[in-house]
């Protein structure tokens, strides 16, 4: 029994060393993932970004260095602090801020001092770092914006943020990411892929070498360039048109879907979201909540399209076979149901046809048109959800699927939604006439509305908008190439084209023709609510212009909205009439059209809800008059 | 005897044994001392270089142990017992710190560690005392004499301070206990050390809840029942055992060797104070338990263990050298190293049994006792089983004094189990 106690002892140690190591290794096991074991340290190799190029060729956005000066708390000497923070451009006391929460950070490790040095500083800096033991110069890469406009499409990019790195494990903190505009939409074609260096590290997480000399380690691969739709020269000249006024320009290629110009008012400089001063000025921009210069109004803004929708109906009453072209309506300066006055209209000839409703832009005869497209059906319902169906079909009430990442799907109602207000059966075509008129229940986008000139000039079809036009050695995505059919035939196309031809021809926009062009439009003026101090209060109407040319053969839609502009022709109109001529003839002759609408502002009219004091609209305003903005080529 | 009719027979086993622990050893000090860069054998900074050199120098001993005449450790045991005692009290005087710890003579650029040799010089006293015949071990006075030649090296450590080795000293309850010591020594150190952690762990009213409660039935289940005065005497000296340990735990311990027992126990369960704590205190622990762990079934291979290389477990090289054995070669390879060491050990226990003369028994038994409490506090301590305590494994870490202390124990009873034919 004696003999037994030690040996005993010695079996029983010996079968639980066995279980601790089992439950620790086997059972318990951590993983052996390289990304995952923190004595190994992942150094990253970033490539180039890609470029980003005009449709012609013209370079927009390249790379530039930044120069950031790093520190290691541990390895500095003592140094003549004056002259090195003279040469920083900070103060003393930032000096001695910066140094203790590099320190608290860590004092081995190095840590951002001061960042993006400018090019100048860096030159000078550079010469005398070998005084300053510790700190040293490292070398980044940022975006550099080769023009001053567009900074809603070419959008910026920024660091991620948690939610970024916990969608995509590519992203480690500190990655940089496209926030806006392309960068965000072709993030991946343009950053490429980073390299990844594994290096071996001891408890201090000093370096001690590749990690097995390297044969796990990836080479970087180079961010691919890419050409975009738009035309920075008429991008350049709506941004001009377009100062000192809010709204948004799109102009985009019936035969291809790309957008020639995406302009969003008022707008900014994007290299002012570049380098040192990136985060200030963003908090700038973002808290503007007035002027709101980082909402894109060309694809976020969704008001009631006004005038310019009625020529849907036209062509929807004529698919239906519901109105010919020749039938005529009545219009008493306005629209009466049961003696009573529905909706007011303008005064002009009368009876009306569908040629001049459209060029006269009457309310009594689009209600009339409208009227008759949802009685054709038994029920109410039925009318309204065919009625929906073809709206629909021009791409409006849903995301139009275009490569950016902002926009609104916006409004197309239907019998549910119908149903959902009055109740189920409750309600008739003379509930929602407003909609024959482009008020009322519809809402669109302005990115939206020129899509649906754009189906019109190409008499029945279009390509989903988009702003991608080559990406180095890879086809764009097949849905920009493939036409989208709307289900009005293309025979009933041809008199509403002419109607809008005429609107240039005798109508709306008479005074906006430009010689040697063959444009066809529409006016439109959306009323405007706000609500002020909780008040519902109006202000003067949009203008809203939608328009394509030539005629025949189109190369040019465009849908111009300007807010508190008041009526269509006076600034949306006028704008896009300077718009297509510079597109298609690349010089101005209407330099009239031009003078006035550069020497015009709108910002006295944007102010009045925020003044606090009683204001006048529409006809009651005075247009405030401002010299000319220099004007420059871009 | 006659000088001719001498016939040695080494046990080769041990032999084979002690070998495969010392190469595999220097193959994980090699590890654990590199950090990426190329091996180089004749650089003797590095650590891995000096250990082959100890290894050179441990064979020349070996050869210096088995040539000696087996009896001349048996007659001059007390004499290089003395030797031993005079080294150790000469810490206090010519000693180094290194780690805190007086425990080193400075010799040139190298340091030697009498306490390493201390045990081996104990085990002989011990086995020579006890094997006299006019010792008994079962009489009170003989005990306490021998008591004595244990506890006096020990307590010399135990001030150097250097608690863990002291604890070493306490392998040869297990040589005594198989020579005769009365049952009641096994009995109470059991309890004792059950009552201490259990006081720890659970407090003093739970300890003297539990051990009423015992004792109680025990006394009430027993036809013939002493005075009610003896199990309350019983309950009394638990309970007040539970709150000496207690005091003692939380006023007299010093903070560092506290934190390792409030780690063992758990006994800190305010989570912050505990993740604070694995950055501290446990931060050795709990690198080392990460890197056993990392090492999965296979292990990662020979110089390829990252937390080994980056050197995240501190001393890895000497203490914590089962952790690299265990990230490096997996569960195959840690469980074959505590097979050997098992192996070992219970082939000198066996070989110890064969003796025929008490003094060799007990020295072979005192050298397996010594090996089992290295291995078991080592690796329990790596693993996190037991509370830290500072000692080495054998032929494992890296160290001259360490590796020749164990080297000279092992051999001399190799010298002796091959003499045991001359011996009746």
């Amino acid at each position: 029994m004696r003999k037994l106690l030690l040996l005993l002892s010695v079996i029983i140690v010996g079968i639980v060393f066995t279980g601790r190591l089992f439950y620790l290794q086997v059972y318990k096991a951590t993983s052996t993932d390289l990304y995952a074991d923190n004595a190994i340290r992942k150094v990253f190799d970033y490539p180039k970004r890609g470029f980003v190029y005009d449709r012609n060729g013209k370079l927009l956005v390249s790379n530039q260095p930044s120069y950031d000066v790093m520190v290691i708390p541990r390895e500095v000497k003592p140094l003549d602090t004056l002259e090195f923070c003279s040469l920083l451009k900070i103060t003393k006391q930032t000096f001695k801020d910066k140094y203790e929460k590099a320190y608290r950070y860590s004092p081995r490790l190095p840590y951002v001092f001061v960042s993006h040095l400018s090019k100048e500083d860096y030159a000078v800096l550079q010469e005398k770092m070998r005084k300053y033991e510790g700190f040293y110069i490292q070398k980044r890469s940022l975006r550099k914006y080769e023009t001053t406009i567009g900074a809603n499409v070419l959008g910026d990019i920024g660091e991620v943020n948690n939610r970024n790195i916990q969608n995509d494990s590519y992203y480690q903190s500190g990655d940089l990411i496209g926030k806006q505009g392309v960068e965000a939409s072709y993030e991946k074609t343009l950053r490429g892929q980073k390299g990844i260096k594994f290096i071996q590290k001891d408890r201090f997480n000093r370096n001690l070498g590749p990690y097995q000399n390297g044969i796990n380690d990836t080479l970087p691969e180079a961010g691919k360039d890419i050409k975009i739709t738009i035309d920075a020269t008429l991008q350049g000249y709506g941004e001009l048109l377009m100062t000192n006024k809010r709204g948004g320009i799109i102009a985009i290629d019936p035969k291809t879907g790309e957008i020639l110009a995406l302009v969003s008012a008022p707008s900014y400089d994007p290299n002012i979201l570049v380098g040192r001063d990136r985060s200030k000025n963003f908090t700038k921009l973002y808290n503007d909540s007035i002027a709101n210069p980082t909402f894109d109004r060309s694809l976020q803004a969704q008001y009631p399209p006004g005038s310019p929708f009625k020529v849907l109906n036209a062509l929807i009453g004529l698919q239906e076979g519901v109105v010919n072209t020749t039938e005529q309506f009545t219009c008493r300066l306005g629209y009466y149901y049961n003696g009573r006055k529905l909706h007011g209209c303008h005064s002009h000839r009368s009876p009306v046809n569908m040629n001049l409703g459209i060029y006269e832009s009457c309310n009594a005869y689009f209600v009339n048109v409208y009227r008759r497209i949802l009685e054709k059906y038994p029920t109410s319902a039925e009318g309204m959800d065919n009625w929906s169906k073809h709206v629909k079909s021009f791409g409006l009430g849903d995301y139009l699927g275009y490569d950016l990442v902002v926009g609104r799907k916006g409004r197309i109602p239907d019998s549910k939604f119908y149903d959902k207000w009055y109740g189920k059966n409750r309600w008739s075509s003379t509930f929602m006439t407003s909609n024959a008129i482009g008020q009322g229940e519809v809402e669109t986008t302005p990115i939206q509305l020129a899509n649906m000139v754009a189906a019109i000039a190409n008499r029945g079809y279009f390509i989903t908008p988009h702003i991608i036009k080559e990406i180095e050695g890879e086809a764009i995505d097949e849905k920009y190439t493939t036409p989208r059919y709307t289900t009005i035939d293309r025979q009933h196309f041809e008199p509403i084209v002419e109607g809008m031809f005429d609107v240039y021809e005798k109508g709306t926009a008479k005074n906006l023709q430009v010689k040697g062009i063959e444009i066809c439009g529409k006016t439109g003026t959306a009323e405007n609510f706000a609500k002020i101090d909780g008040v519902k209060t109006q202000l003067t109407d949009h203008s809203i212009f939608v328009a394509f040319a030539p005629k025949d053969n189109p190369k040019i839609a465009i849908a111009v909205f300007v807010e508190n502009g008041y009526w269509g022709s006076r600034f949306a109109g006028r704008i896009a009439s300077l718009m297509i001529e510079k597109y298609l003839k690349g010089t101005i002759s209407r330099t009239d059209l031009e003078n006035w609408i550069l020497t015009h502002s709108l910002e006295n009219e944007y102010a009045k809800p925020h003044s606090g004091e009683p204001f006048k609209i529409n006809r009651e305003t005075q247009l405030q008059v401002v010299p000319k903005p220099n004007y420059e080529a871009n | 005897m006659r000088q001719t009719d001498r016939h040695y027979k080494f046990d080769w086993l041990t032999i084979i044994l002690f070998f495969i622990l010392v190469m595999f050893g220097w193959v994980n000090i090699i590890s654990a001392s590199h950090s990426g860069e190329t091996l180089n054998f004749t650089d003797f900074s590095h650590y891995y270089s000096k250990q082959l050199v100890f290894i050179g120098l441990s064979i020349i001993l070996i050869i210096l142990v088995l040539s000696i005449e087996s009896k001349f450790y048996e007659r001059f045991s007390s004499v290089i017992y003395l030797v031993a005692l005079l080294s150790l009290a000469g810490l206090f005087v010519f000693g180094k710190n290194i780690n805190g710890a007086t425990s080193w003579y400075p010799i040139g650029s190298f340091t030697f560690q009498p306490g390493e040799f201390a045990k081996v010089a104990t085990a002989l006293a011990v086995a020579k005392y006890v094997s006299d015949l006019n010792t008994d071990i079962r009489k009170f006075s003989d005990q306490l004499k021998t008591f004595a030649i244990i506890v006096v090296p020990a307590l010399l450590v135990l001030l150097q301070p250097d608690a863990g080795s002291a604890i070493v000293y306490g392998a040869f309850f297990f040589v005594l206990y198989r020579e005769g010591l009365p049952h009641i020594y096994l009995i109470v150190g059991v309890l004792l050390i059950l009552l201490s952690v259990f006081a720890l762990k659970f407090g003093v009213i739970s300890t003297l809840l539990i051990t009423a409660i015992v004792v109680l039935t025990y006394y009430f289940t027993r036809k013939k029942r002493p005075s009610i005065v003896q199990p309350i005497t019983v309950i009394i000296l638990c309970t007040s055992l539970a709150f000496s340990v207690r005091f003692f735990y939380e006023n007299i311990l010093p903070a560092h060797q506290k934190d390792r027992i409030t780690v063992w126990l758990s006994l800190e369960k305010d989570p912050e104070k505990l993740e604070r704590m694995k950055k501290t205190v446990a931060y050795n622990l709990n690198e080392s338990e990460k890197a056993i762990s990392s090492g999965g079934f296979k292990g990662k291979g020979f110089l390829e263990g990252t937390r080994t290389t980056g050197n995240f477990v501190p001393e890895q090289h000497t203490d914590y050298i089962f952790s690299t054995v265990g990230e490096e070669w997996g569960f195959v390879g840690s469980f074959l190293t505590v097979l050997v060491f098992l192996l070992l050990i219970i082939r000198i226990l066996i070989l110890a049994e064969r003796q025929k003369n008490q003094f060799s028994r007990m020295y072979g038994y005192a050298v397996g006792s010594i090996l089992f409490l290295h291995f078991l506090i080592n690796i329990g301590m790596v693993m996190g089983l037991i509370p830290t305590i500072g000692i080495p494994l054998p032929f494992f870490s890296y160290g001259g004094s360490g590796l020749w202390g164990f080297t000279i124990l092992v051999f001399i009873f190799i010298k002796l189990d091959s003499n045991r034919i001359n011996q009746w």
